[in-house]
């Protein structure tokens, strides 16, 4: 099987400073990685590589394109960038309101990406948002309302419609759980499991909570001061952590 | 026939002739002459020339005359009239390092070459209104020295033999013309520079003034400021070599900027430069700081997100000429659309009292 | 009288060849907006100069010359712009729609069909249609060159579901020959469908540094849904003094008392046709 996408030694550097170093993973379709690590360990300076959001300074970011099969995104043309960004790709940011246009209703923010692909009847339109509205569990009745109007966990909840109503093949997330209250955390991920599963979405999540890897992730990159110290499947890093860092991590999640 | 309330052919006439009158003003007033307003309002005089990118006292002074004053409408006047000029070429780039300077002074140096020279400089004045003045009066003739007739070096120089300040990249290319190419983004900082001079002062002022109050502050000293006469050479094909065509008056700025380094550059100054016609020292001033803070990218720096660092919102937001054109605008006639907006909201207003009629239902 | 220290049309001559390369690159892309370097003209920017030096480039010493503002040719601009070119190019003009080979315009297009021997200029204030949706000049151009056109529906689908309907009355965007969204300058959507004519049309936006174009014969399509088609509308009345039923309106306020009563805002068409003997209900005691 072809890998959905395959990093190859993927660096960025900010100034003198490493943001993340040869960085090597594949990433096959249907498969979730989580990338763990401390704030500043390079997690996100990585996921934005791998989005297109950031030059990386050295390196490939190989995606299986529907067309022309694998490429490097990096060198690929802007145009090609962007189709692949609102169709094939989905991004969710860890604040909504980076990830949501806050001045256009729910609605609107759901039926954005379909309109981009060509959709013209707003009755099917309507429909879609109205269901994934459903399946996010917002109350239908909002559809009409901004998403200022909404909690946080509501505004997370609507982002990822936006994000997966075109159905992509490649999501990246951005510590999607980050900034909400436990409870309303516990709800997100009982929902992206869901999705995940039931649209068998290939994910790439970048978080320092372990509960939402332990989850969500089949596989686990554990990052530290911009390299990638431990990987391999999510129970087995996590029951049996190898490097020190990891088992720094992980006790220290244990003694909460 | 009813006809609605339109203007035509007598109204505007009829306009033009009572504005004629208005400008005269009480002919008991002797009438201001082009030299008076030349000589004597020179300050204004300069802006005209800088903004209206056309350096000629006596036609900058008549139309200050024929705007009344209005010095952004004497600006237009100025620019309608230099696109039918036609272009015999472009001079050599002027020497201002031989500028026989009347004002020349730096921030950055207690004395230096060349020395500290106020000049004919509002500076140090108590803006205490001079009632004396209300009468004419003789002036006193001001102290003189003997002009200093060799080259002042600038004060960067100093700074450049100790590679302490960012070399400038040398270039022998012709520099770009907003006034001959649309301008597109990203503008090259000749274009920037250009689109900086021409700019309004009042914008490029406030724009510099937000640098220094912390939207994209850029710590900076002025290096130099000097104000005088430079020659300006062309070359001539036939000759092959530059002859000197005249000489202009000019205000240049330099300033020096804190630099902590960045990804592509080792700790040093860096500088922001002003250069405008005329003695217009506020603008030259003004117009560093803000070359300075545009100036992000080609250095390393972040993005704070401040306007003047927003290349885009800085050129197409300075020129007054584009901006009072738009903004006075509105006041043309707009009632086809305003008519079709009318019929909209009526439109929405029935469908939406009848949804709450049949709600109440 | 032609004013002999103006070259014709007052620009001079390269310059016109400058402008007259941008409107024909405009008419190979249509609806693209092509950038030019416009020039400092002796009207302000935003009343008319991208028309003013579209006309000019386009004039020739047999033109015939029609000026109107809002339909209509006595406007004080559409007198001042039409003033400034018997000035400096001594054309010939008319108030005539069929009279004229160059007509330029703001915010209308006449009532009568434009044959294919005639041009239609436009004054444009604000060229790109997505400006108020994204104000970056760099962005807009890179929506346009992937044809990312979603956020434009976005803005539609908002219409919808806030009142119903499409709440966008003038400059309503139109897709030209199935590829650039392009805005018609501030007609009202009732024109839109005029879009698609025999005549040239040329749109030149001055301070904005843009012209742009539509060749005759192409399909310009208003933006919509299938399900809540565009629909050009106009006030429910017939000309009072003309009579016609099928002209843009004037909505004009005859007394304190706040009757109306609605006029055709195309002057020469109106008066066309009360030569013509047509007349409205007013047509009489009007005075």
């Amino acid at each position: 099987m072809t890998p959905l996408l395959q990093v190859r030694d993927v660096s960025h550097f900010y100034g003198a400073r490493i943001g993340c170093s040869d960085v090597n993973f594949d990433l096959y379709p249907g498969e979730v990685m989580g990338i763990v690590g401390e704030s500043g360990s390079g997690k996100s300076t990585l996921l934005n590589c791998l989005a297109g959001h950031l030059p990386p300074d050295t390196g490939e970011v190989v995606f299986d394109t529907r067309a022309d099969g694998p490429t490097d995104t990096v060198t690929m043309s802007e145009p090609a960038r962007r189709m692949l960004s609102r169709t094939d790709w989905a991004f969710v940011h860890q604040h909504a309101r980076d990830g949501l246009r806050m001045s256009v209703s729910a609605g609107g923010n759901i039926g954005e990406r379909l309109m981009a692909v060509g959709a013209r009847r707003y009755g099917d339109i309507r429909a879609q948002a109205t269901d994934w509205l459903g399946r996010v569990e917002i109350d239908e009745s909002r559809i009409d309302d901004r998403p200022s109007a909404f909690s946080g966990g509501m505004q997370q909840r609507l982002q990822i419609a936006r994000n997966l109503v075109t159905g992509p093949r490649l999501v990246f997330m951005d510590e999607p759980t980050g900034g909400l209250d436990v409870s309303v955390q516990a709800r997100l991920l009982d929902l992206l499991r869901g999705l995940v599963r039931e649209m068998g979405l290939s994910a790439l999540i970048v978080t320092h909570d372990l509960a939402v890897v332990r989850l969500l992730a089949d596989r686990l990159m554990v990052m530290k001061d911009g390299y990638v110290v431990e990987s391999g499947l999510t129970d087995q890093v996590l029951d049996d952590p190898q490097h020190a860092y990891t088992q720094l991590l992980v006790s220290s999640v244990l003694q909460v | 026939m009813y006809v609605a309330v339109k203007g035509g052919e007598r109204a505007i006439e009829n306009a033009h002739g009572w504005l004629a009158e208005e400008r005269r003003g009480d002919t008991d007033v002797a009438e201001l002459t082009v030299p008076q307003i030349r000589e004597q309002l020179k300050l204004a005089v300069n802006r005209v020339m800088a903004e209206g990118s056309l350096y000629d006292p006596d036609l900058a002074a008549l139309a200050i005359k024929q705007s009344r004053g209005d010095l952004i409408e004497a600006i237009f006047l100025i620019r309608a009239y230099r696109t039918t000029l036609p272009r015999f070429g472009a001079s050599v780039p002027v020497e201002t390092g031989k500028m026989a300077c009347d004002r020349r002074i730096s921030a950055t140096f207690k004395d230096a070459p060349g020395g500290q020279v106020l000049g004919p400089t509002f500076d140090y004045t108590h803006r205490l209104l001079d009632f004396k003045l209300a009468a004419e009066e003789d002036v006193p003739s001001a102290a003189e020295a003997e002009a200093r007739t060799a080259a002042t070096p600038h004060i960067t120089s100093f700074l450049q033999g100790e590679d302490i300040i960012q070399r400038e990249p040398v270039s022998d290319d012709a520099p770009g013309d907003l006034t001959r190419e649309p301008l597109s983004f990203p503008a090259g900082r000749d274009v920037r520079l250009q689109s900086l001079a021409r700019g309004d002062e009042g914008f490029v002022l406030g724009v510099a003034y937000s640098t220094q109050r912390g939207y994209a502050r850029n710590h900076a000293f002025v290096g130099e400021l000097r104000i005088g006469r430079v020659a300006v050479e062309m070359e001539v094909p036939e000759l092959g070599f530059a002859i000197d065509i005249g000489e202009i008056e000019l205000t240049e700025c330099e300033t020096v900027n804190q630099f902590k380094g960045s990804k592509t550059e080792p700790p040093q100054f860096t500088r922001g430069y002003g250069l405008i016609f005329g003695q217009s020292e506020r603008k030259a001033i003004a117009m560093a700081l803000v070359d300075r803070a545009l100036r992000w990218e080609e250095l390393g720096e972040d993005n704070v997100g401040a306007v003047a660092q927003d290349e885009e919102f800085v050129l197409s937001h300075a020129d007054n000429i584009q901006a009072t054109g738009f903004l006075e605008h509105i006041k043309l006639p707009h009632y086809v659309d305003f008519q079709s907006e009318l019929e909209l909201v009526r439109k929405l207003r029935r469908e939406a009292t009848g949804k709450m009629q049949e709600a109440a239902e | 009288m032609t004013d002999q220290a103006y070259n014709f049309a007052y620009l001079d001559e390269q310059t016109k060849r400058m402008i007259r390369r941008a409107i024909l690159k405009g008419l190979a892309v249509p609806g693209y907006q092509v950038p030019f370097a416009s020039r400092e003209m002796p009207m302000p920017y935003g009343w008319g100069t991208g028309g003013v030096q579209v006309s000019a480039a386009t004039l020739t010493p047999d033109d015939t010359l029609k000026v109107i503002d809002q339909g209509a040719d006595d406007t004080t601009n559409a007198v001042s712009i039409r003033k400034f070119f018997e000035r400096t190019a001594g054309v010939a003009t008319t108030d005539e729609t069929d009279k004229a080979s160059v007509i330029q315009t703001r915010h209308r297009i006449p009532e009568m069909p434009l044959r294919e021997d005639q041009i239609l200029v436009y004054q444009v204030p604000i060229p790109e249609p997505l400006r108020f949706l994204e104000p970056r000049e760099t962005e807009t151009r890179k929506m346009h060159s992937l044809e990312e056109y979603g956020l434009m529906h976005v803005k539609l689908y908002e219409d919808v579901s806030q009142h119903g309907q499409i709440a966008t009355s003038y400059a309503y965007p139109v897709r030209v020959s199935g590829r650039y969204v392009m805005d018609p300058s501030p007609i009202p959507k009732f024109d839109n469908p005029k879009l698609e004519m025999d005549a040239i049309q040329l749109f030149g936006a001055g301070r904005e540094q843009r012209i742009y174009a539509v060749p005759p014969w192409t399909q310009v399509v208003s933006l919509d849904f299938e399900d809540y088609p565009f629909e050009a509308s106009k006030a429910d009345h017939a000309c009072d003094l003309c009579g016609a039923g099928d002209s843009y309106l004037d909505e004009v306020i005859t007394d304190d008392s706040g009757n109306r009563m609605f006029v055709c805002s195309d002057t020469d068409y109106c008066r066309s046709r009360r030569d013509d003997g047509h007349t409205g209900r007013l047509a009489g005691d009007a005075t």
